[in-house]
This record gives structure tokens, sequence and C-alpha cells, in this order.
């Protein structure tokens, strides 16, 4: 049972029960589908870039917890962060949900996805709204799948 | 074990114990607990005598079949024409020339339409589905309607996951070319009143195929009395190996159908200038099969019958049954397809838990179900659900096996609170 409590983390938990920033963005800026059909999992990422720098941040859709809590916590580790730092950020936590290697990376409440590594058909679920959050960044409105 | 079962005065009943034995897979741990494997609609496990029939077929009389003159090749064929002359009996056809081995149900329905299909189909023609098939059944006629021109028409459902079979007669018409529906659906468990499809689609001499992926398995099944024209079913849910499958063709219509696949098998003769094709079945073999896969088969056809269908049938309708009510304890959770007549199959959504979350938790009980839309998407826009967890039940589970499933249940639901 502690193995199923490495992957659902109070955190994570809290999160995907009540994910913050959990609407569309009136004035966002850049937009981005993702698609999970393995499962179903559906994200719209809104972002606001202002001078580089992502002024706000919000997502809608419809997943699992894991998808949930980890949109949820990837608009608030984002919000106020530079496009360079954005995606740093992205590369750090794919490493941490594929290889469970935090790095002393500064992931702050993102290390409650370590446990992600151990269950590894659910990488998808995690990583799906970071890659959408990348597309929205590239182009602006873009559609994702996992597949 | 033999007994005499009072209620039906049948002489023996299936003693689930006794079968598990059968069935070396089910004894293993999953994370550290023992394997409850509830997900028989996505495949099904083999008892001995099936595995054992393909080490042996490797191991002892390995050869290519149907022209050799060499002592091995002509064991291989006999092995092989045998389990298609088992398949036959099984499906209860006239002859064993109307059993067509192919991959599995997704290539029968595939050949079923680029065959059939391309032949009699003109634009403006119409093809029935229903709202409840597998996408193997919907997408090869979709493929094949946009080829021709044709429409494809969907017969829908009720909020039980049942046919509206007046909407049926309605749809169709002089045009209906093919009907092609499930007998039991994968992902709602629904049994469908198909003797009542056939005889009203014949009434517009339009064709019918049956996808028995999952009928088979579970039901007893005569195709002269259904009267449909085709009717398929995989080897690898019928307890048998991945690779193989089985399609039934009238021997008449067979007969009337331009070849799938061109090669060597299904000729006669072959030059540059005209090449010649070959009688049913062989017309629809191209190539070397699955020969281990088909003679394994077989041994599957052979342990099931040796079972008894109606003794299968039986234990399973009762855990079935237990199954349904069990699970209807929950308050949180909704059963997806109540139909009056169904089979098998349990698909449920546990309220704001995903099902992904669902089958994480329950494989860290060793319960192995399906989570997803089970290639059924339409049917989950339908009950306006983005997935559900399925659980499938064949003659070796067990009551203790559904209590495990219970209680993995009451699990995710405290994980959730």
């Amino acid at each position: 049972m502690s193995f199923l409590k490495d992957l659902y983390q109070e955190v994570i938990l809290d999160h995907s029960k009540s994910p913050r920033n959990f609407s569309e963005l009136s004035d966002a800026n850049r937009t981005a589908d993702g698609y999970n059909p393995l499962c179903g999992d559906k994200v719209t990422v809104f972002l606001k870039l202002k001078d580089d720098v992502v002024e706000d941040v919000s997502f809608t859709g419809a997943g699992c917890a894991i998808s949930t809590a980890s949109a949820s916590l990837m608009t608030q580790s984002v919000k106020g962060k530079t496009l360079l730092e954005a995606k740093e950020l992205f590369r750090r936590f794919q490493d941490l949900v594929t290889s469970g290697t935090a790095e002393g990376a500064e992931l702050g409440e993102l290390e409650a996805f370590l446990g992600v590594s151990q269950f590894p058909v659910r990488v998808k679920c995690a990583t799906l709204v970071w890659h959408t959050m990348q597309a929205a960044l590239k182009n602006g409105e873009e559609s994702v799948s996992t597949e | 074990m033999t007994g005499v079962d009072q209620s039906q005065g049948r002489e023996r009943r299936l003693n689930v114990e006794e079968v598990r034995q059968d069935f070396p897979i089910l004894s293993q741990q999953v994370n550290g607990k023992p394997l409850v494997y509830l997900d028989n609609a996505a495949t099904a496990q083999k008892p001995r005598s099936v595995i054992d029939a393909i080490t042996h077929y490797y191991e002892s009389y390995n050869s290519n079949i149907h022209r050799g003159v060499h002592h091995l090749s002509q064991k291989a064929t006999e092995a092989y024409e045998q389990a298609r002359v088992k398949a036959q009996r099984l499906l209860n056809a006239s002859e064993s020339r109307e059993i067509i081995f192919v991959r599995s149900t997704t290539e029968a329905i595939n050949l079923v339409a680029q065959t059939y299909g391309r032949k009699h189909l003109r634009p403006g023609d119409e093809v029935v589905v229903s709202a409840m098939e597998h996408h193997s059944n919907i997408v090869p006629w979709q493929q094949l309607c946009q080829e021709k021109e044709a429409k494809l028409r969907v017969i829908p459902i009720n909020d039980k996951g049942e046919l509206l079979l007046e909407e049926y007669e309605n749809l169709l018409n002089e045009r209906t070319r093919v009907v092609a529906v499930t007998h039991i659906s994968n992902a709602l468990g629904t049994i469908n009143p198909i003797e009542q499809i056939i005889e009203q689609a014949h009434r517009y001499d339009a064709a019918v195929l049956i996808d028995g992926a999952q009928g088979a398995p579970h039901l007893t099944l005569d195709v002269q009395a259904l009267d449909c024209e085709f009717y398929a079913f995989s080897g690898h849910k019928f307890y048998g190996p991945t690779g193989v499958g089985i399609l039934y063709g009238k021997g008449a219509l067979l007969d009337s159908l331009p070849p799938y696949q061109g090669g060597g098998e299904m000729i006669l003769s072959v030059s540059f200038e005209k090449t010649t094709y070959n009688v049913v079945p062989h017309r629809f073999e191209a190539g070397t099969p699955n020969i281990a896969g088909g003679i394994a088969l077989g041994a599957a056809i052979d342990y099931v019958n040796q079972l008894g269908l109606e003794n299968i049938k039986d234990y399973e309708d009762e855990l079935f049954r237990y199954a349904t009510e069990r699970l209807s304890r929950f308050p949180e959770l909704k059963i997806i397809g109540t139909a009056e007549d169904k089979a098998s199959i349990l698909s449920f959504v546990l309220k704001d838990i995903h099902a992904h979350d669902v089958g994480t938790i329950l494989d860290q009980e060793g319960v192995a179900v399906r989570t997803g839309h089970h290639c059924a998407q339409p049917v989950m826009d339908r009950f306006e659900v983005p997935a559900t967890s399925r659980a499938s039940i064949a003659f070796y589970n067990t009551r203790e096996e559904i209590d495990v499933l219970a209680q993995g249940i009451q699990k995710v639901l405290e994980v959730f609170k």
C-alpha cells in the first residue's frame, strides 16, 4: 500500500480534487489542446505572455487524478517564469517522472510526482499538460496528442 | 468431478478449482497479491493443453501445409484441417469449407468488407451498424462506404445499452446491402437479439455479419439456425492463441466472392498472362497461415467441449449475477450497460474518479481490469463518460475473486475520500 502512497500522495490528491487555476483565461494570447486517446484525458492550456514572461496561466479539461494534479501544479510552477525557465522546468519534470531523478532540482511541490516513475503506464498522464503548455508557448494554437 | 445437478438434471457441473489447475498463469502473484484476472474480454487465458499443442507442433511436426509429400507436412496438414472441422462443429456450419482461417475478428470483418462489400455496394447503397460496435466493426464499413459512395446508418441504443429495434426496422430499406452487428457488446455486455436482426435484414435481401468476438466464448452457436451470412470470432478470446481467428460464411455465398489477399495458396495456376483462383476456403487464405495457431485453436475448442458449453454458461451466468449484485452495492458506482440480457462484461464508473486511477489502484491489489474506451469511443460518447473500468468474467474466475474486486473498489473510494 505504501507503493500506492508513492503515487497518490497528499499533494496530488489535494490538487486533483481542488485544482488551482482551473478556468479559461479571457485575455490569453497562447492556447493549445492536449489529448490522451488511450484514456480520454483532455486538457486545454491558456497562457498570457508578456515580454517573454508567463504573466498568467490556467487550464480546463477532464482527466484522471494524475493529469489533473499535474495541470494544477504546472500552472502554479510556471506562473511568473520566463519562457526559458518554463522550458527548463518541463525538462526537469520529465526527468523526474520518467527516471525518478530529482537532481537537487528545485522542483518544489512538483516533487510529489516522483512516484510516477514507478508507474510507467501513467507517465503520459503526468506529462500531457506540460507538452500542451510547450505547444502553446511555441505556436500559439495547436493540438497535442500523447501518441 | 461429476455429480447430478438436481435443478437442471445435467450430469456435470463445472468445478472451478479443478479448472483453474489447467491454467498455469492463474497461480501467480502480482504486486504481492494473488492475480485476479478480470480482463477476459481483452484476451482470455490459455489452458495447458493449448500451450502444449503449440509446443508439441514445433517440437515434433512443424512443417508447411497443403502440398508437401513428406510425412511431417502431411501430419501438419491433417492437424490444421482437423482444427477447421472443429471450428465447423463449434459453429454448427454445414461444411468445413465454410470456415476460413483469418488472423482475428478484425481481419474477418475487413475480409468481408473488401470482398462482399466491394462486389455488391453501389453509390447510394447503405450499410447498417449499431451504436454499440467495437471500432473493428465500424471502421472497415466506413472505409468501404467512403470508397463506394455508400451511406453508413447506425442503429441507436437506449440508456440501458439495448438496441432500439423499432428504429432498426425503420433504417432498413431496399438500398441496405449489409447489416453488421455485434453478438455481445465488449463495452456494455449487451447480448443482442441477432436472430431477429438477421430475419429482418433478410426481408430486404441484406447480408448480415455478426461480430462474435465476445459471443463465441460465452454462447452456444448455430450458424445454420441463425442463418447469418457471416460470423466471425477471435482465437485469443476463445482460450486459444493470438494471431488466429475464424470467419464463417455461407458456402454458396463464399463461392461467389472475389479473393481477398493475393498470393500463394489461394491460386490454382499462375502465369504472367493469367492467374486462376483456388476454391473456397483456400481462395481466402493467401500465404502460409498461423499453422500452430490454428491447431492450438482446435485444442482450445476441444478443451471447451470437454468442459461442456452449457456447464460453462451456467457457471458464468451465476458468477456474473453475483458480480453485478456485489458491484451494485456501492452507491458511488454506476454500471454502464444494464440491458436485460447480458453476459460476462461489467463496465462501470465511480463518481468523480477517473477509470485510469481505478485501474492503477486495483492493479496494486492484484486485480486486472481494463480502463479506457475499449475501442468503442462512440459508446463512451453515448453514455457521456471519458472512459470506464471494465471487469470481464470467464469460467475460471471465482466468487472470491469478485470479492477481491469489490474490496479493491472500496480501497479506491478510500484513497479518494
